[in-house]
């Protein structure tokens, strides 16, 4: 058992950490693009035409996918947030920061589809929605984390201060989820609800669940191609750095 | 199969432009995203074997 | 509690020497509640409806520009470093500091805020609603706004990225602030909104000095 646990406390180190990044993503790329390959398939080829939205629908593969992704990394953020300040490791911090820009990303494609979505079901690009409504907050509160660890100059001081933020926004996310959704039931005047996704065909639901696994993987190797780069800016004078095979001339 | 032909799938019923306007973007944003990064990756390995190299040439 | 009581009677009495810094918040609680009907329009009915959200989006941006004072000052002088160190919990002695911020910034927000909303022509009754609302809403804004200061403290872009961080964490307390008069308006009852309010201030005061307190930490380092 204890073996065990001085293993993992191993790749708590940059220095470890670095190799095996660089040899895990590779992996998760392939798997990824299999996954996005498959899903792609089923998004147009096999989900068949929806009685009520038409071809419009197959939006959804990106929409709903891009959305969990979006909460998913920032309850990851939060989890290396948690690791971080309970172990005082330099990599949780990182890792964060790593998958911060990913988890922005899929805010932001959730919105942009969502708009792209609502246009021609509901006249508007924008509905005021809870879920929408809930991802644009989210969608600031990365900004907010992006913007803070970048403002500060020490990068200890910048990943604990990112890890109060993304900690005391994963605790606020469920009670603003809570609140939008409060607030849009009781404004019924715009109450077209973007969840109200045609029924869900059975090959719908395996097209979504099998795009949000490809953005996962995704998300997983670039976040680890990412932190080699972070380990790579942090760890510059370290006499490890200097040892590696790429740095050599 | 659901589509006739390529023009009915890049018509898309006549939501061509709003299916192709996600899936597009969301393939560029991730095409960029992935750019980037190499980038960011390869201008620190870049600018640390020149220090590296600059800090050896100095010992020799 | 000594320590505490002491804290607080001292940020007041600093707060006193300058009053100019609580006052030009007020003013522009003022000015910012002013500039909706000049951009809207004033149309009496129309500026009922939209009373609650102005007055409470006008409450968080006021809470949100007195931030900076609550420990900017301390910090510059030395004294918050005095803070970490002595025997007193910190955490203690951050909430004596929220706790006079509110009485600085939010209590006169709570008693302006009914003289603004006659601007608006809104019924005696929900003016109480909102005050009410404020009164509780407005130290949640104070507490979760600490943790906002505590973080950037000293960083480069401070205010403006403390309002990048706060405001979005201040949006239940302003659906709930400005629903709760809405309601009411509505003939729906306050009710429920105020008591989602109060479970909100209930976590804010549990959990906030907590957050701020470690953040402070961070920024002593």
């Amino acid at each position: 058992m204890s073996q065990r646990l001085v293993n993992w406390f191993k790749f708590a180190s940059p220095a470890s950490f670095y190799p095996l990044a660089g040899k895990m993503w590779p992996w998760f790329a392939a798997i990824g693009t299999v996954l996005a390959a498959a899903g792609l398939w089923i998004s147009f080829f096999v989900a068949p035409t929806d009685f009520q939205q038409g071809e419009g629908y197959r939006i959804i593969f990106i929409h709903v996918p891009a959305s969990w992704m979006s909460m998913f990394i920032y309850c990851v953020m939060a989890f290396w947030a948690a690791i971080g300040i309970t172990f005082n490791t330099r990599l949780s911090g990182m890792m964060s920061s790593a998958l911060a820009p990913t988890g922005a990303l899929f805010a932001f494609l959730s919105l942009w589809t969502g708009a792209l979505w609502g246009k021609p079901m509901w006249g508007a690009w924008w509905v005021w929605d809870a879920r929408l409504t809930s991802e644009l907050i989210l969608f600031f509160l990365y900004i907010g984390y992006i913007a803070l660890t970048a403002a500060i100059d020490d990068p200890r001081r910048a990943d604990k201060a990112g890890a109060i933020i993304s900690l005391v926004g994963v605790v606020n996310v469920p009670i603003i989820y809570f609140s939008v959704k409060w607030w849009n039931t009781l404004h019924q005047g715009a109450s077209v609800s973007l969840t109200k996704a045609p029924s869900m065909a059975a090959t719908m639901l395996w097209g979504m669940l099998i795009m949000a696994l490809a953005f996962w993987m995704y998300s997983i190797a670039i976040a680890l191609y990412r932190v080699r780069a972070i380990i790579l800016e942090r760890e510059r004078h370290t006499a490890w750095v200097a040892e590696l095979p790429e740095m050599q001339r | 199969m659901n589509w006739g032909s390529a023009g009915e799938f890049f018509a898309m019923g006549g939501y061509g432009l709003y299916v192709w306007g996600s899936f597009g973007v969301t393939a560029a944003a991730l095409l960029i995203e992935v750019v980037l990064v190499r980038q960011r990756f390869s201008a620190v390995r870049r600018s640390l074997r020149r220090e590296l190299a600059a800090d050896r040439d100095t010992q020799d | 509690m000594n320590a505490f009581i002491a804290i607080v009677r001292r940020d007041l009495l600093l707060a006193a020497r300058r009053k100019s810094e609580v006052l030009t918040a007020l003013f522009f609680f003022m000015i910012v509640v002013s500039l909706f009907p000049l951009g809207i329009g004033p149309e009496t009915a129309m500026l009922r409806r939209i009373a609650p959200g102005v007055l409470w989006v006008a409450a968080l941006l006021a809470a949100m520009l007195s931030l900076n004072r609550l420990f900017a000052a301390d910090h510059q002088d030395g004294t918050l470093e005095q803070m970490s160190l002595s025997p007193t919990p910190l955490a203690l002695l951050v909430s004596g500091k929220v706790l006079a911020h509110w009485l600085t910034s939010g209590l006169p927000l709570v008693l302006l805020a009914p003289v603004l909303g006659l601007q608006f022509d809104l019924s005696p009754r929900a003016l109480g609603v909102l005050m009410i609302s404020l009164l509780l809403g407005t130290p949640v804004l104070s507490l979760v706004g600490a943790i906002g200061a505590a973080l950037t403290l000293g960083v480069r872009g401070g205010g403006v990225l403390l309002s990048l961080l706060v405001l979005p964490l201040y949006i239940p307390a302003l659906i709930f602030g400005a629903g709760a008069v809405e309601a009411d308006v509505a003939g729906l009852g306050a009710g429920g909104h105020l008591s989602l309010l109060g479970a909100l201030l209930a976590l804010g005061v549990f959990f906030a000095p907590w957050a701020a307190t470690a953040a402070l930490r961070i920024a002593l380092e």
